[in-house]
């Protein structure tokens, strides 16, 4: 005991500064960083910055604007999400895993890829309209071009994270609520409407901060809907003006990102005042609710969910594919006119779209194989750890995430503007900064499955290896790496997903050779080249929902909760 | 309320195999047995939350269940108290207890008044506005029982309630669940896996195991004259051993030889000598046995003080395999390992081959 207990006690505090280490470079830096820079440029107190960003029409154009998309999102999100998850958890309507999957998929399919879909769905263009002969006339705008349309896609887009999120609430339901309910003689909708939603109302609040929060970050669809009509959003404006000022209006795009940063922080906040204000929370183990049975209404229920399916994924997808197979802008997909060149394109001849492919799939990889080994170490401190400063370390790991994209790519560009000091290199204009940005903005997106399957095992198969005589490191390499590993690999993979079609951060910090595919999707469409964007984005959505069915193959192995789109 | 030849399956097991009773008008029935027994899925079936297999239940005079053919719970006229009370968070308790009645779309003055009474009822009078977060863990009870008694159903349903009470709230519990019974008159089914809350509580108590009905009889009959070697182990440890009989039965008893010792035995009507009968014996069927008094040798194996008496366990030199307890006031001549000689009192013949006894 006398001599191995200060050994014990060296591996934990090595454990505990590797943590705090990742923590304070991927998170709080950055933070820390944009910060100086919006009160203390160049290191003296000023608020210049924020004078002159109070006093441009254009930002508080822009910032209407991204409440207005951002509200609207996420009403549309929750009429949709809400209503799909009370009709899955609630009823006896059968293929619910397909049903989830699909519904899901929207979710895991990059916003920009979404919004190119639609726009290939409905525009003058459109080769599907142009199959029934119902296309508007070539050069009238294409009626996603407006605010509208931006709402549409992004409630269609995040009504899959409500779904996800009231689902999962729904299963903490105790039968017994619904059941003494019934027993009073409530009928099927009284229950949903006074007890079950009441109930839900929480979790449906909380859904709805998540959200808004990621509505009003998108860049992807108002990048691709807002742009062409003029109708600026906080992250395009940044965009905008960093691309035309490049880094001296680095000032200015600062204190632009830090404006969506705090209406991401109001969202958040009003939901956790409206949370605690109305703690519904129920404590007691219990199994969730029977299904309705919905009688002679489940085929009618059943076909119209696979009508939603169809409306919000099969048509786009289709929309995309018909564009990708056409030779040119506005040609009929008949038999003579239907190709394969624009995708030999991009696989094979565009020089860019063939760099992206490789940087795309190697930042990924590296983002997933750092996340998923960072992941186990930073969940056993959270998920097992007893001091109170832990709960602190676990709010500035979502931080980065939580925050919209554009926040942190700002920041990424201040930190690495100048080369790093003592060493003298330089990660600015490299494909090294998007890779410290991606580390910073997915580490969550493992950490948050493993932090859940540490919650799931009995602490006690550790305990017992230590009282075995295992040291800790010895004890996470044999004991504990093993037991989170499924968690930690597919939340892994989640990463990988999500960074492969990313855009938002890359898009403000690419440069040329290091491309990444959301870039060039955006630069094909920007550069009116829809055939070539749609291409690659079919490619993407591809590989995405081959993952999704491919990861499924293992889905028996994991622990509940880990993989969204699995029931 | 009528249960005739309930069967239910999940997949291959059978979680019930032909349960029939019948609960009269005003009856207090007790369903005792150990968990896993099926108590739980009769309770759900009869609420309507379970579909039945085979056979059909019955709640004043209308089939409320058969295959294929349900009445939703909603439309049963049946109250259930959960174990964890299941009293909606987000309403106040007024408003828990008022929730059947708004829906039956009693009027606002009527509502008011029927709340109030039924607060009044479990004592509970003035408390309407309180959330039902704030209430201890017995006026919740109470909170459940008023919720259930306001929409006067046909029938109630007790799901283990005092389950997550302490012993001494269980007490009171108990005592307020009878005066209840008492006031109301309401037909009562009470799932409990607790025999002291059975005895003290129902007219009859259902025993089961292993989804079926080993006997539905008043408590002092199943305690006295259990009709199968289950009942007779599972209530109070009762003592299962093997006798000879001597006689057939007159007035109720015969005569038997256990472990060595003559003895008379009380039994049902018509009990004749046969091979491998056991008798039931009691704590308190067994005593040491005085000087040249007929008893048998054995060795105490173990003595449990439990205040004012010890439980002591015994091993029969003819039978070292059996255990036989019993209950040794205060003070204690026994130690374990000691040699001693009991005696047995009386016992109960258990009829032959029954498996199923409806002695009530």
């Amino acid at each position: 005991m006398g001599v191995s207990a200060p050994e014990g006690q060296g591996q934990r505090m090595a454990l505990t500064a590797m943590v705090v280490a990742v923590i304070v470079v991927f998170s709080l830096m950055p933070m820390l960083r944009l910060l100086q820079e919006i009160v203390l440029p160049g290191g003296h107190f000023s608020l210049a910055a924020v004078g002159k960003g109070l006093g441009d029409p254009v930002v508080w154009r822009a910032t209407m604007n991204s409440l207005v998309v951002g509200l609207g999102g996420t009403a549309l999100a929750l009429v949709l999400g809400v209503l799909v998850a009370f009709i899955v958890g609630l009823t006896d309507i059968r293929m619910t895993q397909a049903l989830v999957l699909c519904f899901v998929t929207p979710l895991m399919i990059a916003p920009q890829v979404t919004a190119l879909a639609w726009l290939q769905l409905f525009g003058p263009s459109s080769a599907l309209l142009h199959l029934f002969g119902i296309a508007p006339p070539l050069g009238t705008p294409n009626p996603l071009y407006s605010a509208g349309g931006i709402m549409a896609l992004l409630g269609i887009q995040y009504s899959p994270l409500v779904f996800l999120v009231v689902r999962a609430g729904m299963r903490r339901l105790p039968r017994e609520l619904v059941e003494a309910a019934k027993a009073s003689g409530a009928g099927p909708f009284r229950v949903a409407g006074t007890i079950i939603l009441p109930l839900m109302t929480p979790v449906i609040v909380g859904a709805a901060a998540l959200t808004f929060v990621s509505c009003v970050g998108n860049f992807g669809i108002p990048a691709f809907l807002g742009i062409p009509a003029n109708y600026l959003v906080l992250p395009t404006l940044i965009f905008q003006r960093l691309a035309g000022g490049g880094p001296a209006v680095l000032s200015d795009v600062a204190f632009l990102s830090v404006i969506i940063g705090v209406i991401a922080m109001a969202g958040i906040f009003l939901q956790d005042f409206y949370s605690r204000r109305r703690d519904f929370r129920i404590t007691t183990a219990s199994l969730p609710p029977e299904p309705y049975a919905l009688g002679r209404w489940r085929l009618p229920l059943e076909l119209s969910m696979i009508a939603l399916i169809a409306v919000i994924l099969v048509l786009p997808i289709c929309g995309l594919l018909m564009t990708s197979l056409v030779r040119g802008y506005g040609v009929m997909l008949t038999t003579d006119t239907i190709t394969l060149d624009n995708y030999r394109f991009i696989l094979f001849e565009h020089a860019a779209s063939r760099r992206a492919f490789l940087n795309s799939f190697s930042l990924s990889i590296a983002v997933a194989i750092f996340a998923v080994f960072v992941a186990v170490p930073v969940g056993y401190v959270i998920a097992w750890g007893k001091a109170r400063w832990i709960k602190w370390l676990s709010v500035s790991v979502e931080l980065p995430y939580a925050l919209p994209g554009v926040v942190l790519a700002i920041a990424s560009l201040l930190l690495f503007l100048k080369p790093l000091p003592v060493l003298g290199v330089q990660l600015y204009n490299t494909v090294w900064i998007i890779l410290f940005a991606y580390l910073a903005r997915f580490l969550v997106l493992s950490v948050r499955p493993t932090v859940n399957a540490y919650a799931q095992i009995d602490r006690s198969l550790e305990e017992a290896a230590e009282v075995a005589g295992a040291r800790l490191f010895t004890r996470l390499r044999t004991i504990v790496f093993p037991l989170v590993a499924p968690a930690a690999i597919a939340g892994g993979i989640l990463v990988f997903m999500t960074a492969l079609s990313e855009l938002t951060v890359s898009a403000l910090l690419w440069s040329s050779g290091a491309e990444t595919l959301g870039v060039v999707i955006f630069s094909f469409e920007q550069g009116g080249d829809s055939k070539y964007a749609s291409a690659l984005s079919a490619v993407v959505v591809a590989i995405t929902f081959l993952m999704m069915l491919g990861v499924n193959l293992f889905a028996r192995k994991l622990p509940s909760g880990v993989l969204p789109w699995r029931d | 309320m009528t249960i005739r030849g309930l069967t239910k399956t999940f997949g291959a097991v059978d979680a019930l195999k032909d349960v029939s009773l019948e609960v009269k008008p005003g009856e207090f029935l007790a369903v005792l047995g150990p968990s896993g027994c099926g108590k739980t899925t009769l309770l759900r079936m009869i609420a309507g939350f379970e579909t039945v297999s085979f056979g059909e239940i019955e709640i004043e005079g209308e089939v409320v269940s058969r295959p294929g053919y349900e009445v939703p719970p909603n439309r049963r006229r049946i109250g259930i108290v959960f174990q964890n009370y299941a009293l909606w968070p987000h309403m106040s308790v007024a408003e828990n207890i008022g929730y059947s009645l708004k829906v039956a779309k009693i009027a606002a003055g009527e509502r008011k008044r029927r709340i109030e009474e039924a607060l009044s009822v479990v004592s509970l009078s003035g408390m309407g506005d309180r959330s039902p977060g704030s209430l201890s863990g017995g006026q919740r009870q109470r909170v459940a029982l008023a919720r259930c008694l306001v929409a006067e159903p046909a029938l109630v349903l007790f799901d283990e309630p005092l389950a997550n009470l302490d012993v001494h709230l269980r007490a009171s519990m108990e005592d307020e669940f009878a005066a209840f019974h008492k006031r109301t008159g309401t037909t009562v089914v009470y799932i409990t896996h607790d025999q002291a809350e059975a005895m003290a509580l129902a007219d009859r108590i259902a025993v089961m195991d292993h989804g079926r009905i080993m006997q539905l009889a008043a408590p002092q009959t199943i305690y006295h004259e259990p009709a199968n070697e289950m009942v007779a182990r599972f209530i109070s440890h009762g003592m299962v051993i093997p006798v000879t009989m001597r006689t057939s039965e007159r007035n109720g008893t015969c005569e038997a030889d256990i472990l060595g010792q003559p003895i008379t035995l009380r039994c049902s009507t018509g009990e004749a000598p046969r091979s491998g009968a056991v008798v039931c014996c009691r704590a308190e069927d067994v005593r040491p046995a005085k000087d040249n008094e007929p008893g048998f040798d054995g060795t105490i194996k173990r003595v449990v003080y439990q205040g004012g008496v010890a439980r002591i366990d015994f091993a029969p030199a003819a039978a070292p395999d059996l255990n036989i307890h019993f209950v040794q006031p205060d003070p204690q001549p026994f130690a374990a390992g000691d040699s001693a000689r009991l005696c047995f009192t009386g016992g109960w013949l258990i009829p032959e081959n029954t498996q199923t006894g409806n002695s009530a």
